[in-house]
């Protein structure tokens, strides 16, 4: 049985503006190749967790407990040189939205082999070859046109489709996946959610995929991470959290879902009961 | 009966009635030290005639250019020396406080009304309205304002009417351009289209819609617009287009004092650091009031 | 059968471009041909996804937008070409509540001002006093802590905004609704709640609904019937359960086929449907 990838212990992580706990104990680990769905509704801290590993926490939260193992090297207590040489190299991200995330007054090219050329130090005939052969590989099909595009000449799915490229472009050990289809149509979302499980399979990189959407979750991630007000609620089996929840709110937000196949699904809101459980569960030390 | 989660109820908050308003721009610093000056000034100038010491176009030429009270060879009773003629400076000042206060209320409300008005209609309407009062802004802008006053003012005639025609008429544009793309930005807000669905008149979604929350903008603008009134009016007193050259003005001091620079620093010196504090204060007095009365930013 | 009460029959709806001095003006067809019934008390679903038209369509039924093309009617009267003036009086009867509640409350109006002043403008209420109990009835109704009512847009949670644009919508006692995509980006809990609130209101007002989203499973939930908008045509209609049990358009295949459900589908991912690769 081979190490994970990522392993996650205890870590909390809290607001020095109210010192709100934003993450409290959080632990997960992540094996080789695999795709690990942190889920949970808004302000439960799904990103933070995303940001925590890459190490952009915002200067307003702070980390007060706990390790981030990546490759059996404790993130936080990298000195920040090699923290940030490490991270460019083996850890990349696709965000949310391919609207912002790309410089809007530069070319594709210039933007895809950036990181090329500066991490692998390749000269701009070597760069422009692999990020052609990139954007074959996410199907893009006129890639020179789109190399030489900028970023508001290409549809939304195209933009993701480049970033996918661009998160892939130096063969990563671990994505960070922070809701990369929310903002798509529901087609164009099955699209992206096929194209990064065959080049996650192609490369062999372990995906942590962030999202709300428990239908998406299910559908891709082998292992699942349910989170609420920053504490992991339940985690474990994609098949075994879906199918047969253990606590209660992972099966309250099931029931919440809609869903086109049962017309009374999307009705139920969280019973009160569940919200107190739950109180009462993050009172406690 | 709905069932719902009281997961989103937040504390309770006090209200915002106007009082709130009032103590909220209160206890802003700005508006405080800008409101405050300001104030000062509005008492110097109601009070001129009791609080300057003596008479401001009293000549004697005896005391000419005597210095201000805590240098040697003072005269005692003229607190900020006299100019060549023998005039208390500090009368002099007081007095000029009276003309650039008018001028930077009246000129400024007049050039925010009719700018407004212009475009808030611009910004609304857009179609053929908009394009005529864009071209004509644009035309207007086009002359460099200081020398249009100065060419008003030279075929008006002199006098405080004259003056404060010529900043309304120049600087009306001003207020256009911010209104009309500020009301251009709000007017494509969904609220705008819930009113319309609501069945408000166009009328009314233009005035109690969309002017409140162009209102910020506008009261910034109105407080840096008295600035630039009160220096408009300097510079035309400055090359002797003001007023007639009896009444003191700030500017006809700058004039004057800098003639006499050798004669005198302070002539100079009174006249000018008025000025500068006056725009100051109106500068801050504006920034101030924009964000107190705002309900946004007072998060 | 229930008795229509908007109909719109066959309309286009063409934004042209204006393009400065030199008149070039490419207009481009943004509905085609679209044909949409609501009858009486029953809530219907507009589905598509981004530019289809579902937005521009809400917005023409409820002459928010001129058509260039068709009819429009309210309880059988042609109401295409009515002015601004003749349509006031309709507008209380005919409501719109929008995705985004921060955008559609005015940042600088109370919650009082927000939900009383329509009240007052239709005469629904007599006088202030009417219209504030009225609202305090509907907050207590709906949930909304009362205080919210001196606040501004800014101090509510985004679901207590939701609420308050619903009970400012309620508090008229229209006959139509127009909800545009109102519980997208709401959590799934907050959407469920919201849903509720929709539906137990349809009922006890007697509401006519026209739901436009772009997630079929929402649709499913309070919908009777759905119209399924691709490109500006309306390329399917029917019954829900029948639509979604066996769809006849591709479209409307690809489209279900696309949505994926919390349950464990291992071919779900790798199954297409006619679904088009985007260049």
């Amino acid at each position: 049985m081979t190490a994970p990838i990522l392993a996650i212990s205890r870590l909390s992580v809290v607001s020095t503006r109210d010192r709100a706990l934003i993450l409290r104990d959080v632990s997960l680990s992540v094996g080789r190749g695999e795709t690990h769905g942190v889920v949970g509704e808004s302000g439960a801290g799904k990103s933070t967790i995303g940001k925590a590993v890459l190490g952009m926490l915002p200067r307003t939260v702070r980390v007060t407990g706990g390790e981030i193992r990546f490759q059996g090297q404790d993130l936080l207590t990298t000195p920040q040189a090699s923290l940030r040489r490490l991270i460019s190299e083996k850890i990349a991200l696709i965000p949310q939205d391919p609207m912002t995330a790309l410089n809007p007054s530069r070319r594709i090219e210039g933007q895809l082999t950036d990181g090329l050329r500066l991490t692998r130090g390749l000269d701009a005939r070597a760069a422009r070859a692999v990020a052609l052969r990139l954007l074959n590989e996410v199907y893009i099909r006129e890639p020179e046109r789109v190399l030489r595009s900028f970023p508001h000449e290409l549809s939304g799915g195209m933009r993701q489709r480049v970033l996918i490229a661009a998160a892939f472009a130096l063969e990563p050990a671990l994505i960070i996946a922070d809701e990369p289809t929310t903002a798509l149509d529901v087609t164009v979302q099955k699209q992206i959610l096929r194209l990064i499980r065959n080049m996650q399979s192609a490369h062999g990189t372990a995906v942590i995929f962030i999202s709300h959407d428990l239908g998406v979750v299910a559908q891709i991630c082998d292992f699942v991470t349910l989170l609420f007000g920053g504490r992991v609620i339940e985690s474990g089996a994609a098949a075994q959290v879906v199918e047969s929840p253990g606590h209660p709110y992972t099966r309250a937000l099931l029931e919440a879902c809609p869903r086109y196949d049962r017309p009374d699904a999307g009705l139920r809101p969280i019973p009160q009961e569940v919200i107190a459980q739950l109180r009462a569960e993050g009172q406690a030390p | 009966m709905v069932e719902a989660v009281a997961l989103d109820l937040r504390g309770e908050a006090p209200g915002h009635t106007r009082w709130e308003f009032a103590g909220a721009c209160l206890r802003d610093p700005k508006v405080v030290v800008g409101g405050g000056f300001i104030l000062f000034l509005v008492v110097l100038a109601l009070g001129a005639p009791w609080l300057a010491p003596k008479d401001p176009l009293e000549q004697d030429i005896i005391l000419g250019a005597t210095p201000p009270a805590w240098l040697a060879g003072a005269e005692p009773g003229h607190w900020l020396g006299t100019d060549d003629l023998g005039r208390d400076v500090l009368s002099r000042v007081i007095y000029g406080s009276r003309v650039a206060l008018t001028v930077a209320f009246v000129a400024s409300a007049l050039a925010a009304a009719l700018g407004s008005m212009l475009g808030l209609l611009a910004g609304w309407r857009r179609g053929w309205t908009d394009a005529t009062i864009s071209r004509l802004v644009e035309i207007w802008m086009a002359f460099p304002p200081v020398l249009l006053s100065i060419l008003l003012v030279a075929v008006v005639g002199p006098g405080i009417g004259s003056i404060i025609g010529a900043i309304a008429i120049i600087d009306w544009t001003r207020f256009c351009r911010v209104v009309r793309a500020e009301t251009m930005n709000q007017a494509s807000a969904d609220y705008v289209i819930a009113a319309r669905a609501i069945g408000f008149s166009q009328t009314r979604i233009l005035i109690r819609e969309i002017l409140p929350n162009v209102a910020p903008v506008l009261i910034a603008l109105v407080s840096l617009e008295m600035g630039i009134a009160v220096i408009v009016e300097a510079i035309l007193s400055f090359v002797g287009l003001s007023v007639s050259s009896d009444t003191p003005t700030w500017g006809g001091m700058i004039a004057q004092g800098r003639q006499l620079l050798h004669q005198g620093w302070w002539i100079l010196a009174a006249p000018l650091t008025m000025l500068f504090l006056t725009v100051l204060a109106f500068n801050l007095l504006g920034e101030g009031l924009r964000r107190a009365l705002d309900p946004v930013m007072r998060r | 059968m229930s008795e229509d009460l908007l109909v719109a029959q066959n309309i286009d709806v063409s934004f042209a471009q204006r393009s400065g001095l030199f008149g070039v003006v490419p207009a481009s067809k943004v509905l085609q041909g679209v044909t949409v019934r609501v009858g009486r008390g029953e809530t219907v679903g507009i589905v598509g996804e981004s530019g289809s038209g579902k937005t521009t369509l809400g917005r023409a039924l409820l002459r928010l937008i001129d058509v260039t093309a068709g009819r429009i009617s309210f309880e059988g009267r042609d109401i295409t070409r009515l002015s601004e003036t003749e349509m006031r009086p309709l507008r209380r009867r005919m409501q719109l509540i929008f995705q985004d509640p921060m955008a559609s409350l005015n940042p600088r109006h109370t919650i009082r001002r927000i939900v009383t002043e329509p009240m007052l403008f239709h005469r629904v209420a007599i006088n202030q006093t009417d219209a504030e109990r009225s609202a305090r009835a509907i907050f207590e109704r709906f949930n909304l802590p009362l205080a919210c009512l001196a606040r501004y847009p800014h101090e509510l949670s985004g679901g207590q905004r939701q609420r308050v644009c619903i009970a400012r919508v309620a508090l008229l006692a229209p006959d139509f609704v127009l909800a545009d995509e109102i519980v997208s980006g709401l959590d799934v809990s907050t959407q469920a709640q919201v849903l509720n609130l929709l539906k137990a209101l349809s009922r006890d007002l007697g509401l006519s609904m026209a739901f436009i989203s772009h997630d079929l499973s929402v649709v499913r939930a309070i919908c009777d019937r759905v119209y399924v908008l691709q490109a500006g045509r309306i390329v399917e209609d029917g019954l829900c359960e029948d639509v979604f049990a066996a769809p006849k358009s591709d479209y409307t295949r690809a489209l279900l086929d696309a949505i994926p459900l919390p349950r464990i589908d291992a071919g779900w991912l790798d199954r297409s449907s006619v679904a088009q690769v985007s260049a």
